[in-house]
């Protein structure tokens, strides 16, 4: 979820070199949406489609976005905010109420993923999954082997089992630096319910993520897709589409380095990223033009097919290339759908808990 | 006998007061009103801090010290300002220690290389910070430049591990702030009175006891201002540490920003920010009246 901080700048100077010469009577649309997240053909047809032009502007995290809407008054339409932070956000009354009648292409939306999403967005309300993913395993395949022969590759394990973290402690280990999803993902791993908020049961995170801290390199969400490209890291607690982009930068660098993705048999966290409109929008109708183009089969499945992220369209799955259909750590089978969970968003005192287990477990060394 | 006329001289200080007033003391109370909220889901996420009541009447005060004693009763909040004082102060004594040399021999340097010179140490800032920052992370990480060499040499087997720790933070903090040590301690050594120097050899004093008792001395200024100039913004930094340190470096301007975009907890990261201003300045304030008074 998390990119580049420099693609995230040009676009932004982009945004204000273009932003400068618009006319007044002219009819945009202003998206801010994550960084390379976008096939730009679409942009280009939407506007050739409805004369509404797009500004255009990225970001890399979600705490970026969460905080500039918090603040109010951003300018923009359109934001893709995660599940956990469009809760939050819904929470605070900053989003405004999606006109479903405008948005007749919702119909082909998988009621199985809006019906998880609807955990953080009540009714589907506020926003409309726009691509979604897991958080699990990213590998460098051969430094792994070379230290480990018969690894349990698809397995929380190789991160929260302490005597197989510390065979790749040398070749760097990291983790999300997101206490939401590396404390449920070490309850699962513990055997515990991974949406638990009981104090007594998040202790048992806590004092097991004190046994592998010593073999963690890093806490970050963003540096680990340059990290496993460039061999520095072997291995890797982070979310799908940025593990998979990893591997397609070490393939185009042609390196030697091979990055696999794998979803956790144990199951693994499935977040959603979500089309959602700013309450003070100033283009309300624009922005759900736009998002009633996004959901329409051919256009999502152009998306999903140069990201590399699934969508929620099931009329879009037979226009999505073959082998990322087939990729079942990418579109996962139904079976592997049933052991996938949601975590509930954290309550303000939740929250304090969950930062201060998470302060101690960083601070630990 | 006349009336008071607002000429030059008052407009030179007016301004210099209107600029603080308006992008510190107005920033700085926004802040302050801030830190005494509570965090809430909402736009804006925290508390008014004037409650006024239904059906008019004077406003209730909503301010409470909470935020100030999670801040002290946290031992993290503590640990990180700790921790930053002493890499900046670290950071700052080694930065002396190269940047001193290097004013040096450019003010004693003939005056022609002089322009050259100092552009060359101002050179670096033509490139954005964030990627010389980045460039960092190229020399430093396991398969970078600094291990490849090593290794090629022969004078190591194994990648020495200075990426996500705190040796690299220093190297990043002394790297990137340099130029402001520098800088000073050149505009003090240039304008050193030779002939003092001179009279100093006449009376029989060694090389080193002259730059002892008469150039350290007079450059002194240069010092305390580099100094100042590279601790202040370090003890805040907060880009070095996230890029280039590791996960257990942590440092107060980093606590500020989990608390303000991690945690959505605007209050607590200005109490923190407010916590820090008064360590910061309460001294330097004190050091201004000793020297002055």
């Amino acid at each position: 979820m998390k990119k580049t901080a420099g693609a995230g700048l040009a676009a932004v100077m982009a945004a204000i070199l273009t932003g400068g010469s618009a006319l007044a009577q002219e009819k945009v649309v202003n998206v801010y949406n994550w960084s390379d997240y976008i096939d730009d053909s679409v942009l280009a047809d939407f506007t050739k489609e409805t004369g509404i032009k797009v500004r255009y502007d990225v970001y890399d995290s979600n705490e970026v976005v969460f905080s500039k809407v918090m603040a109010g008054k951003t300018g923009y339409d359109i934001i893709v905010p995660t599940s956990y932070f469009l809760s939050r956000m819904i929470a605070a009354g900053a989003l405004a109420k999606l006109d479903k009648s405008k948005l007749p292409n919702l119909i082909n939306l998988d009621p199985e993923l809006t019906g998880r999403m609807a955990k953080y967005d009540p009714g589907n309300q506020y926003g409309v999954i726009y691509l979604w993913g897991t958080t699990g395993i990213g590998l460098n395949r051969d430094k792994i082997k070379q230290r480990m022969p018969n690894p349990p590759a698809n397995s929380l394990a190789m991160v929260f089992d302490p005597a197989v973290v510390a065979k790749f402690a040398d070749c760097g280990v990291t983790m999300l630096d997101a206490p939401d999803e590396v404390i449920p993902a070490a309850l699962r791993y513990l055997g515990e319910n991974p949406d638990s908020k009981d104090p007594k049961v998040l202790e048992k995170a806590e004092a097991h993520l004190m046994k592998i801290r010593p073999y963690i390199r890093k806490f970050h969400s963003s540096q680990y897709i340059n990290d496993l490209a460039n061999g520095d890291i072997c291995l890797a607690l982070g979310w799908s589409g940025d593990v998979l982009q990893a591997k397609t930068r070490a393939d185009e660098a042609k390196n030697g380095v091979v990055v696999q993705y794998l979803v956790p048999k144990e199951g693994a966290q499935m977040w959603f990223d979500n089309l959602a409109m700013p309450k003070d929008a100033p283009n309300p109708d624009n922005a759900l033009a736009f998002i009633n183009f996004i959901q329409r089969p051919e256009v999502i499945a152009k998306i999903s097919n140069k990201v590399q992220y699934p969508n929620a369209n099931r009329a879009a799955d037979r226009l999505i290339a073959k082998e990322t259909k087939a990729d079942p750590d990418v579109y996962p089978t139904p079976a592997m759908l049933k052991n996938l969970y949601t975590v509930t968003p954290n309550t303000q005192a939740e929250q304090r808990l969950f930062t201060r287990i998470w302060n101690k477990v960083k601070g630990a060394n | 006998m006349t009336g008071w006329r607002p000429g030059w001289r008052e407009a030179a200080i007016l301004l210099p007061l209107a600029w603080l007033a308006l992008f510190f003391l107005v920033p700085f109370l926004i802040v302050l009103k801030i830190s005494l909220a509570e965090p809430i889901l909402a736009q804006p996420p925290y508390s008014p801090l004037l409650v006024w009541p239904e059906g008019g009447g004077w406003p209730a005060l909503g301010a409470r010290l909470d935020n100030y004693l999670v801040v002290l009763q946290d031992d993290l909040y503590v640990r990180s300002l700790l921790n930053a004082l002493r890499i900046a102060a670290v950071s700052t004594v080694v930065m002396l220690l190269i940047a001193y040399p290097m004013a040096y021999a450019m003010a004693r340097a003939p005056k022609n290389w002089r322009p050259a010179l100092l552009l060359a140490v101002i050179l670096p800032f033509w490139t954005s910070f964030l990627i010389r920052v980045y460039a960092w992370i190229g020399i430093l990480k396991d398969e970078g430049f600094l291990n490849h060499a090593l290794m090629s040499v022969g004078l190591i087997d194994q990648p020495l591990v200075i990426m996500n720790t705190d040796w690299a933070v220093h190297i990043g903090i002394v790297y990137s702030y340099l130029p402001f040590m520098i800088l000073p301690l050149y505009a003090t050594l240039e304008r050193l009175d030779l002939t003092l120097l001179e009279a100093a050899a006449d009376l029989g004093a060694p090389p080193w006891k002259s730059f002892l008792q008469v150039t350290l001395p007079l450059s002194l200024p240069g010092i305390v201002a580099g100094s100042l100039l590279v601790f202040i913004p370090a003890v805040g930094e907060f880009v070095i540490p996230d890029l280039l340190g590791g996960s257990d470096t942590i440092m107060i301007g980093k606590t500020v920003w989990i608390e303000f975009f991690q945690n959505a907890d605007w209050p607590l990261a200005s109490a923190i920010a407010v916590t820090m201003l008064v360590v910061l300045v309460a001294p330097l304030a004190l050091l201004r009246r000793g020297l002055h008074g």
